[in-house]
């Protein structure tokens, strides 16, 4: 593009290769908010060509793009409609940043199995935490919608996940996630696993009453959560390692 | 009319034609009817409060001997009742509109019999436009249908009137989400039920408020 092609009031035709790296990962997280995925793989790439580590691109650029855009959702700035444009714009960057980062041995957080429950097929709020879970580094293992005990008891045994996720937009198909934790505890295997919940109708009175861990707000704070219990729980592993010694 | 109205029915907007229709119908000039905006419908976390509220102010005014809520738990987890409870409120039974339109039974073997059933009424249909494709920001965003209906298979018309311009409503909306249609005349005989209910259920019931009509 010539110079000042495209730039006629001055505004909105930004050149992404011409930015410098601060001024283009802020361009990136802009880019997010307004749900630009052609933008974002553009910025992915040109961060990746400039020798950036792809965990820093997902982290600086992605990431902390999606943390705004969080958090404006949560203050009632952004709605459903304009996260879920974000969200597909960030899929975009992660696209061509998955490959790399299982090469380059990024940091892994930890493993998620996460699914809708039983008689639920929504699963909007479900990709959202999968998606943010994934660029925090945890390992998600998405096992889709309308999911009974048996899948889940499956995909636990299978994965071996450190953390279980379990997600419902109605207040018909809520109550299964009790269901669910219940026969963990008949198998014995409740306390193998940090169990979060989340979905519009939840609260964090109805986590309790489950045997949840934790009720999960948004996908933001879901992130924190289970960042969280993981440092709890790693802490705990190396305390009774130092006890065994 | 039979006289001032003595019983308050605080309704979702949604109902408030129907739960209209069928106080005339049956000449229930006791009842006086009052609406929260339908649109809280996509933000249901705000019904709770918002309920309280309308009965709190109704109280003040200490103008009716009762007071009833015609709404659906409506996606607030178990909140609603609980504010209910608290007001000495009772409600229709059901988990939303669609249940107590077409009674529980009823209900739960279409959602058997196809788990990805959209549900619209009357009311839905008339305002498709703004609460389904604008609500969603399907008119901005239309490729953000697949995130929104990706795994609905259908469109399920409850109609309380039969009316066929809203039959035609309903269908194109089906075509416009690309799912397919199914038509179940309802009526509104769930509503009538519930408040056809009241000088018996009220005196009776006592603390247990919540009313299973559906």
């Amino acid at each position: 593009m010539a110079e000042n092609d495209g730039q006629v009031d001055g505004e909105d035709d930004v050149v992404l290769a011409e930015l410098n790296d601060a001024d283009l990962v802020a361009q990136m997280h802009d880019d997010l908010y307004d749900g630009l995925a052609d933008e974002i793989a553009e910025g992915t790439n040109i961060l990746l060509q400039r020798d950036w580590e792809p965990y820093k691109v997902l982290t600086e650029a992605l990431v902390e793009g999606m943390r705004i855009v969080g958090i404006d959702f949560r203050d009632g700035i952004l709605f459903v409609p304009e996260v879920l444009q974000s969200a597909n714009a960030m899929k975009a960057g992660m696209a061509i940043l998955r490959p790399l980062l299982a090469e380059s041995g990024a940091p892994r957080m930890g493993k998620i199995v996460i699914g809708t429950v039983k008689g639920d097929i929504h699963d909007i709020g479900k990709n959202l935490v999968g998606m943010m879970m994934e660029g925090a580094g945890f390992e998600v293992i998405d096992i889709g919608i309308n999911n009974d005990v048996d899948a889940y008891l499956t995909a636990l045994d299978e994965h071996q996940p450190d953390i279980l996720g379990m997600s419902a937009l109605l207040t018909t198909t809520m109550p299964y996630m009790k269901v669910v934790v219940e026969a963990l505890k008949e198998k014995g295997i409740r306390n193998d696993y940090i169990v979060l919940v989340g979905g519009a109708p939840l609260n964090e009175e109805f986590a309790d009453n489950v045997g949840a861990d934790a009720y999960c707000r948004d996908a933001a704070i879901s992130v924190e959560i289970a960042k969280e219990f993981m440092s709890k729980r790693q802490g705990s592993a190396a305390a009774v390692g130092m006890a065994a010694q | 009319m039979n006289g001032p109205a003595s019983i308050l029915l605080i309704g979702c907007g949604a109902l408030a034609r129907e739960i209209i229709w069928a106080i005339e119908k049956n000449n229930w000039g006791h009842m006086e009817l009052t609406c929260l905006p339908a649109d809280l419908h996509n933000r249901p976390q705000h019904i709770p409060d918002a309920i309280r509220a309308k009965i709190r102010a109704a109280k003040a005014t200490g103008k009716y001997s009762d007071i009833f809520a015609v709404y659906g738990d409506c996606g607030t987890g178990g909140l609603l009742d609980k504010v209910l409870e608290e007001e000495g409120v009772a409600r229709i039974g059901g988990a939303h509109c669609y249940e107590f339109y077409a009674g529980s039974t009823v209900f739960e073997a279409m959602a058997e019999e196809e788990l990805g059933s959209l549900y619209l009424t009357d009311y839905l249909v008339r305002f498709f436009d703004r609460l389904i494709i604008k609500g969603l920001g399907l008119d901005r965003f239309p490729h953000l249908r697949v995130d929104y209906f990706g795994h609905y298979k259908r469109v399920v018309y409850l109609s309380q009137k039969a009316d066929n311009g809203l039959l035609e409503q309903a269908k194109a909306a089906a075509r416009r989400l690309d799912l397919e249609f199914v038509h179940r005349p309802t009526g509104i005989g769930g509503i009538e039920m519930f408040l056809k209910s009241f000088p018996v259920r009220a005196s009776e019931e006592g603390s247990e408020r919540v009313l299973q009509e559906a």
